[in-house]
């Protein structure tokens, strides 16, 4: 009789909503916005997360980080904190368990020349393990060897794009380029990359780590990022361990102040991304919840506002015999149905707007709807469509029937 | 054992200080079968008299008892069941749902009583094919004339098959030509052993009936047979 009941209201309830297609549209608009802004949400910020756990997983899980750490207050001061040449050394002779330790000099920018041509290109300075650490391949010649580092070789590894604005042959191994104040021999060419967000993966020079340190002197204050991998695994804390007490010692930190420099395990860093792209989903979820709720309370005003229509066609079905469950469910199924249309509507909206948006953005991986996201959708739609739609049902169903009728 | 019996039944209406007793120790039996008219001028306890019959009211002392129980204390729900079977209502505007086809407002009191879609469907055709609207039947409310709307509304309350057609000045809004066509549906229905109470002002529908009750300040002031029952 249950079922009987809820599938005569779920008829009934479609019957109504047929009947006002453009007013049950326009009742909905609310939870078919709130809808699509999380789904819209969440598809592009999944899609990034995708991207971004990939991304490290060309690290390897067995790899530690160990750069500087400056607060907003030491750039004020201008006492920058940074990870030494000297740091380096020490580590690679103090610090057992390491399969591979790689320096990374970074982020300076320099021109390079090429005949007439010149062009402005971020230069690495690192050893022959980086190039596990950058997943760069080769498409002509060989990466930086061993040797190349501890002879100060002049020698340079360049991206495709260098080559092109650089105007190189097409195999450019063996030419020679002018980095800052230096000759240097083009010993490789990487595969193209491509884009990630928007980033051009392919302007890059990379040279040998001794070299980047002659020619800078010992003036050198770039910034220096280590790179470590470990022969095991299960050694992770106590190296990362070891890794700090002696650049706590090395940087004369006292016990009550915190390092000016992070360790960390490529698993770290992963969380940490995922954390900050987790708190922008909660925060967005916050934001569509509230504008869940003012959906909701379009809702209620529309179903009261048809409730009152409708008395007098309620006061008729209870003359011929609606009970006032039956009256309630109605009205109930009506507003659920409405609330859970507005959903899948909104669903369908916010995926198209995710896959618009990450389509329109060149190189944004592309947005993904997981399952978890639907389900939530629909059931935040329907929880709506219950709790806002239980007031007006129940108004309907306690109308007593002979005031009803009496209704014009 | 009468169909329906009323004994000593009275319904007060509270109005501020006031207490307007709109029935009055009425008593009343009503065979099976049998085709009643109730009268009264406005004010008379007509329209108290009308809901209580047709359980959409309780009264507030006395006893109605229908069928052999006694539904002058049931709660709404129990009352809405007992309209959905034994009553069959018909209203001076007819009362139909505007967005429901006739056929569709015809099968909705077989909705509460939970007859299956198809069985709904067939009962409520038949119904429709009895009233003379077998053509009708996917018409909107506002597609028919006052006269056909009325059958449908008479369907709607024989599709039940009621222990009693309770009809609240049927004719009141139609023209002469078109009460004369209803109240002659009545007289046929009656001949089928229904039994109707028709609650009216007009004498001329009154008359159709076989005994009218006259109500005066919510007593019977008078109860007189115009035909022999069975007739």
């Amino acid at each position: 009789m249950l079922l009987f009941d809820m599938t005569e209201s779920l008829r009934s309830a479609l019957h109504s909503i047929r009947a006002h297609g453009f007013r049950s549209f326009l009742t909905t608009l609310g939870i078919i916005i709130g809808v699509a802004a999380v789904v819209a949400t969440v598809s592009i910020i999944q899609g990034l997360q995708f991207t971004i756990n990939e991304q490290f997983q060309g690290l390897g899980t067995n790899s530690i980080v160990v750069q500087a750490r400056n607060t907003y207050e030491n750039y004020l001061t201008g006492k920058i904190a940074r990870i030494s040449p000297e740091d380096f050394d020490m580590l690679s002779s103090r610090v057992e368990g390491i399969a591979t330790i790689s320096p990374i000099i970074g982020g300076g920018g320099s021109q390079l020349r090429y005949g007439s041509q010149t062009a402005a290109v971020e230069i690495t300075g690192s050893t022959y393990s980086y190039q596990d650490v950058a997943q760069t391949f080769m498409k002509y010649g060989r990466f930086l060897s061993d040797t190349d580092n501890t002879t100060r070789r002049r020698v340079v590894v360049i991206g495709e794009t260098v080559r092109e604005n650089l105007n190189l042959p097409d195999n450019p191994v063996g030419e020679y380029v002018r980095v800052g104040e230096e000759w240097m021999k083009v010993i490789g060419l990487a595969e193209e990359k491509g884009q990630i967000l928007g980033q051009n993966q392919d302007n890059f020079a990379i040279i040998p780590y001794s070299t980047m340190r002659s020619i800078a002197g010992n003036q050198s204050r770039q910034s220096m990022a280590i790179q470590l991998t470990l022969s095991d695994l299960n050694q992770m804390e106590g190296v990362q361990d070891r890794v700090t007490s002696l650049l706590r010692l090395a940087h004369d930190i006292p016990t009550d102040e915190d390092d000016d420099f992070q360790v960390q395990s490529s698993e770290q860093l992963t969380d940490t991304f995922n954390t900050i792209l987790s708190s922008v989903t909660i925060v967005m979820g916050g934001i569509v919840g509230i504008s869940l709720l003012v959906g909701g309370i379009g809702i209620m005003n529309i179903m009261l506002v048809s409730v009152t229509e409708r008395t007098k066609e309620i006061g008729i079905c209870k003359a011929i015999g609606a009970k006032r469950h039956q009256i309630l469910m109605q009205f109930l199924f009506e507003s659920l149905l409405l609330c859970l249309l507005g959903g899948l509507v909104g669903l369908t909206l916010g995926y198209g707007i995710g896959l618009a948006a990450s389509a329109a953005i060149p190189n944004f991986p592309q947005a993904v709807v997981p399952m978890w996201a639907v389900l939530l959708s629909f059931g935040f739609s329907a929880m709506v469509g219950l709790v806002f739609g239980i007031m007006p049902a129940a108004k309907a169903a306690n109308l007593d029937p002979i005031e009803a009728l009496r209704y014009e | 054992m009468s169909l329906l019996q009323i004994q000593n039944l009275s319904k007060e209406y509270v109005m501020g200080d006031n207490v307007l007793r709109a029935l009055d120790g009425v008593d009343l039996n009503i065979e099976r079968s049998d085709y009643v008219a109730i009268t009264g001028t406005s004010g008379s306890g007509k329209s108290t008299m009308l809901n209580i019959l047709g359980c959409l009211d309780r009264p507030s002392e006395g006893h109605y008892i229908l069928n052999q129980k006694d539904v002058s204390q049931l709660n709404p729900d129990e009352l809405a069941d007992i309209r959905n079977r034994e009553i069959g209502f018909i209203f001076q505007s007819f009362n139909l749902l505007p967005r429901a086809t006739a056929l569709e407002n015809v099968m909705q009191p077989l909705i509460y009583q939970g007859v299956s879609r198809s069985d709904r469907k067939r009962r409520a055709e038949e119904a429709l094919q009895h009233v003379g609207l077998g053509s009708r039947m996917d018409h909107l409310p506002n597609q028919l004339s006052g006269g056909q709307r009325q059958r449908v509304a008479i369907a709607r309350a024989l599709v039940t098959k009621p222990s009693i057609l309770l009809a609240d000045e049927p004719t009141g809004n139609l023209d002469s030509r078109t009460t004369i066509e209803i109240m002659k549906l009545f007289d046929e229905l009656h001949a089928q052993k229904q039994t109707i109470i028709v609650v009216t002002h007009e004498a001329e529908i009154a008359n159709h009936c076989h005994r009218i009750v006259r109500l005066e300040d919510g007593h019977v002031a008078e109860d007189r047979r115009t035909r022999p029952m069975g007739q």
